[in-house]
This record gives C-alpha cells, sequence and structure tokens, in this order.
C-alpha cells in the first residue's frame, strides 16, 4: 500500500560529528535516507578574490591558511605552480625538504582523521588517544618550523627554514619510536569486534562508479582504483620508492585500512628521504614576474588538489583556482548516502574525510 | 572475534602520568625557533619602512619624522616576513606568543 | 626547470564540447574539474582530464555578453557540482543540468561575486 511517510531532516551546519560546518537535507522514509541534497558556503571566505590585492609572493601566506589539516600542501603547490611558469630551478636539499614535511603533515592528518572517526561512533577513549599520539608529531613540527598547525615554511623559490642532519636523525629515531604505539592503536581498529561492526559492509562504492564520479585519494584507492598523484613525481618524489596502497572491499572498513597503512608508509618515506638527502642551499631569488599559466597536481591526505595559475605578466596574479579533494568527493558521498539508515549518515560523511574549508576557500 | 582490545592500552594508562600540562598554573615549553610575537631593538632601527611594506597584513606602521615603530598584535600573524626583510637585523621573533586579551592593542616603541 | 604534467590544452568551440567530452570518456578518461576564469572581457571554461596520470585540458572561451553553455552532466553526473558552481559565483548560465539547485548551492550574500553585476555589460 503506498503512504510510506517523507520526512526532511537538516543535518548541519552545526552538528557534534562535523569538524567543520556542511548543509546536507536528508529525505528521509522511515528511517532510510532515500536522498540527499547539499549546500555548501558557509566558510566561503573570498579567498580566490584576494589574488587582486596581494602580490605573488604574498599570496603563499594566503595559500597557506585555506585549511588548517592540510596547510603545508596547498602553499607546497601554489608554490610549484608559480615556479613552473617562471621556470625557476629549485635547489635539490628544498625538494627534499618538502618532501619531509609533507609526509609529516600526511602522518598527522591521518591520525587526526583516525580520531574523528572514533569520535563519529561513540568511542570516545580511542579518539583521545589518537590525539595524545598526534600531540607529538606536532611537536616534531613546530621544532623545525615554528608553528605547530600553519607551518610558514613554503615560499616561491624554495623552503625557508633547513633541518640540521643530527635533528634530522633524532626525527628518524623518535618516529621509530612512536611507530610502537601507533602500531597499538591501529591494532584497535583493524581488529576490534564493535569497530567493524560499525565499519564493515557499510558504504559501499564499486570500482566503477568510484571511477565513473570522479572520486579521488582514499575513497577511491579503498575501490581499487590505483591512482596516487606522488608517482607524478613533483617535489623529491620521483627519487623515493612507494607503490600506492589499494583495497578492493570498497567499504568504510576498507578506506580506513588504506590511511591505516599509509600512515605507516609515511614513516617510511620519511626514513628514506633523510638518507637520500644532499647537502646545498635552500632557496633560489626570485626576479621579474611571472606570465603564462599551469595546472599543478599534488596528493594531499584527502587526495588530488588541482591549482590552476594564470598569470599577465604584473606582480597580481590573473586568477587562482583551487580545487580540493573534498569537492571531488561529494559526488561519491551523495550515491552512497541514500539506502543507509539515519544513524550511520555521521559515520558515512566522516568516511570521505570531509574538509570543507578547503572546498569553499 | 575480537573483543576488549583496548584494554591493555587502558591498563597502562593508569599508571603512567597524564599528557596534559595544567597550562596556567605550570608554565609550557617552548621549543626554540618557535614563532611568537615580533620583537624590535630600536637602538639599531633606521625607521626605513621596509618591514611595513613587506608585512601581509598591514600591522606594521613606521613613521620615520618621529622615529616611531609601533605594532597592532592582534593584527600580527607571525609569518616572520618582516624578520627576514630587516637590513639592520633589529627584529626578532620572540618564543612566547601575545596573550589573548578583551581589547586590540597597538604596541608604540620610540627611538 | 622541471617539466613535471604535460598540460596539452585545446581551445573549442561551444558546439563542439559535448562530442569532444563524451569521445574522452569512451577513452577512459575521467573528469578532474571544471573551471572559470574571468579575463578581460571573456569569460574561460576549463575542463581537465586525467587517464592514468596523463593530464589533458580542453578550453572554451565565452563572451561576457552570451554566457550560455551546454551541460556536460549527462556524460559525467559529477559536472553538476561544478556547473551549479559555476553558476553561483559567477552567473554563466548552463542549459540541461541534471540536477539544478537553482542558486542554493553555493550560498553567497552577493549573487554572483566573481562577476558582479557592474563589470557585466
Amino acid at each position: 500500500m503506498e503512504g510510506k511517510k517523507r520526512t526532511i531532516i537538516p543535518f548541519g551546519p552545526q552538528h557534534p560529528v562535523l569538524p567543520e560546518p556542511i548543509h546536507l537535507d536528508l529525505v528521509l522514509e522511515d528511517e532510510r535516507v532515500v536522498e540527499a541534497i547539499p549546500s555548501i558556503g558557509f566558510i566561503h571566505r573570498g579567498l580566490e578574490k584576494l589574488v587582486e590585492k596581494k602580490d605573488f609572493i604574498e599570496y603563499v601566506y594566503v595559500a597557506e591558511r585555506i585549511c588548517g589539516i592540510c596547510s603545508f600542501i596547498h602553499g607546497m603547490t601554489y608554490c610549484i605552480a608559480v615556479e613552473e611558469i617562471m621556470k625557476l630551478d629549485i635547489p635539490q636539499r628544498a625538494h627534499f625538504l618538502r618532501v619531509i614535511w609533507s609526509e609529516l603533515s600526511r602522518i598527522h592528518s591521518h591520525l587526526l582523521w583516525l580520531g574523528l572517526m572514533a569520535d563519529a561512533f561513540g568511542f570516545e577513549s580511542l579518539f583521545m588517544q589518537s590525539w595524545r599520539l598526534r600531540e607529538r608529531i606536532l611537536d616534531i613540527i613546530e621544532e623545525t618550523t615554528g608553528g605547530r598547525v600553519i607551518f610558514g615554511s613554503s615560499k616561491v623559490g624554495g623552503v625557508r627554514r633547513d633541518i640540521s642532519k643530527e635533528k634530522m636523525q633524532e626525527i628518524v629515531r623518535r618516529l621509530k619510536e612512536y611507530e610502537k604505539e601507533i602500531r597499538e592503536l591501529t591494532n584497535v581498529f583493524i581488529k576490534d569486534a564493535s569497530v567493524k561492526h560499525r565499519l564493515c559492509g557499510v558504504g559501499i562504492v564499486s570500482k566503477d562508479e568510484a571511477y565513473a564520479l570522479g572520486a579521488v585519494g582514499p575513497t577511491a584507492r579503498g575501490s581499487g582504483i590505483v591512482s596516487d598523484m606522488r608517482k607524478l613525481g613533483y617535489a623529491a618524489y620521483k627519487e623515493i620508492d612507494f607503490e600506492p596502497i589499494i583495497e578492493t572491499a570498497g567499504d568504510s572498513y576498507s578506506r580506513c585500512l588504506v590511511r591505516i597503512k599509509e600512515l605507516f608508509q609515511s614513516i617510511d618515506i620519511i626514513a628514506q628521504a633523510a638518507d637520500k638527502m644532499v647537502d646545498g642551499p635552500i632557496d633560489v631569488k626570485v626576479t621579474g614576474t611571472p606570465n603564462g599559466e599551469f595546472f599543478a597536481r599534488s596528493e594531499q591526505p584527502r587526495g588530488e588538489a588541482v591549482y590552476y595559475i594564470k598569470a599577465n605578466g604584473t606582480k597580481f596574479l590573473d586568477r587562482v583556482r583551487v580545487r580540493t579533494p573534498t569537492f571531488a568527493n561529494i559526488a561519491p558521498l551523495l550515491k552512497i548516502l541514500p539506502g543507509a539508515s539515519l544513524a550511520d549518515v555521521p559515520v558515512l560523511v566522516l568516511t570521505i574525510d570531509p574538509c570543507i574549508s578547503c572546498t569553499e576557500r | 572475534m575480537h573483543f576488549f582490545v583496548m584494554l591493555k592500552t587502558l591498563f597502562k594508562n593508569f599508571f603512567s602520568k597524564p599528557a596534559t600540562v595544567k597550562f596556567p598554573f605550570e608554565p609550557r615549553e617552548y621549543p626554540e625557533g618557535s614563532r611568537g610575537q615580533v620583537v624590535i631593538d630600536t637602538s639599531t632601527c633606521i625607521f626605513c619602512g621596509l618591514c611595513q611594506r613587506k608585512c601581509p597584513t598591514a600591522a606594521i606602521t613606521v613613521v620615520r619624522a618621529e622615529k616611531r615603530w609601533s605594532i597592532k598584535r592582534m593584527q600580527c600573524i607571525s609569518c616572520g616576513a618582516c624578520v627576514d626583510a630587516c637590513p639592520k637585523d633589529s627584529l626578532k621573533l620572540d618564543t612566547k606568543y601575545y596573550t589573548p586579551d578583551v581589547i586590540k592593542t597597538e604596541d608604540t616603541y620610540n627611538a | 626547470m622541471i617539466e613535471i604534467d604535460e598540460q596539452n590544452l585545446i581551445t573549442i568551440n561551444a558546439d563542439e564540447l559535448v562530442s569532444q567530452v563524451e569521445g574522452l570518456k569512451n577513452s577512459g578518461h575521467r573528469l578532474i574539474q571544471i573551471c572559470c576564469a574571468k579575463i578581460g572581457e571573456t569569460i574561460e571554461v576549463n575542463y581537465s582530464f586525467d587517464n592514468n596520470y596523463s593530464f589533458s585540458n580542453l578550453r572554451v572561451v565565452l563572451p561576457l555578453s552570451d554566457l550560455h553553455i551546454d551541460s556536460v552532466s549527462a556524460v559525467y553526473l559529477q559536472a553538476l557540482l561544478y556547473e551549479n558552481e559555476m553558476h553561483d559565483l559567477f552567473g554563466v548560465e548552463v542549459k540541461n543540468m541534471a540536477i539544478d539547485y537553482k542558486g542554493t548551492f553555493y550560498r553567497t550574500s552577493i549573487k554572483t561575486p566573481f562577476n558582479p553585476p557592474t563589470d557585466k555589460a
């Protein structure tokens, strides 16, 4: 008999589980979600319009502050794009330093995500334990760059600070010690029955759907698509030996596994980079103004970010356009929400790792 | 089926000290090289105004005729662009942050 | 200088857009992004595609007086998000979007902030 009642429940912008505000109108039929209508714009700060006021060297400070979690990689991608337009040759040591800071950024972002995921299904002590381990990584970052969240160490032409050899070896040694405790923590995510009950079989995306909808990052790699922008070889990644991590099941549990394995892979990449580091200067002098356009791609902890920069020969750029991974992952999110029950919606929204302040600049 | 996998970590936490610092009552150790607030040494400053031009948030004002250097503390983002630009090395970044307050202050230093 | 990514940019007309995009989809490309840039008196719309790490772009140039373009969301469903954003921020009219949020997708206090009405015409 026809007559199932439909109700509309607004999810967000304020919700205890969301790190940043996003609005989804969920159309429900008796506890099952039928449709989801997104609406964004709560964090729009008009950063792309600031190119008219800040010249291309000062814009690095704006680009770094687009997002708090993936801030270094935003600054680095902007610098790579401007350097390619101006055809500057960066010293090799600066490339290795950029790799080390990117991987530290990735470790702290994944630990943050693990904590938020545990909070989403109510496991508070696991949340607190993950963030306790993350504090140690932030201490390493503060000792090398000066800031815990906004690194302030990229500039057009290289990097601003150096790390000495003894400090490098100390960092590698400390990361090896932390690795034991991180393994204890991730064991809980992989083995515990209550965690598996919430994550396995929830939010399945098949490989063809994920490719057609344009999923990026761990959302795509959890469904079997082999795609990791670090293989393009920007910065010093062509000298480092690693393979993208793939899982094939396509549900939330496999996305969680991809991120956990990437954590350990990053610790290994830092050890390799510290080994292969060369000596030399850390920056080059920048003269003149850029003229031309370029698309730069890089791998953020959440997926692939694309920076489009168009310059016209004056010191103010014409257009900076940032396409962040969360924007590309909203389409698979709108595909996995129908059919889920209302209690699973926070877990599903967090499984794509939403970073809304990146999405809306 | 594994249940209570986290029990071992929880048990260890009973016997170890807390991870947090009782902040206002105990001091926090800032590592060297931390970016806190900007400090000026007016005896070497020549009031050229380069720091004012390089500041991305326009927090610094320099009046050459009156030999006055002032900074809006709440507007400064501790990026260090002024420290890199100063030709006489009179600016430094201290490790301590500027404390939170209810009014926005502007600090002025004369030669 | 290090060339990391081959850029491959082709400029096409607005009416060849949908057929070119369908050709790229059938050869296995995925849509990366659609972006708008306002340069002088024109708006340039760039479509970026990727196939196994190789990068290619299509560009359509629209004059400010006639901002109409066809939607590619019949070929790639996720294009509707980018087209709604283009519509909300730049005022580009896109015909036949799969789902049209009619201006509520991106909440801003001024309509089309990147292409304000004082600049048009």
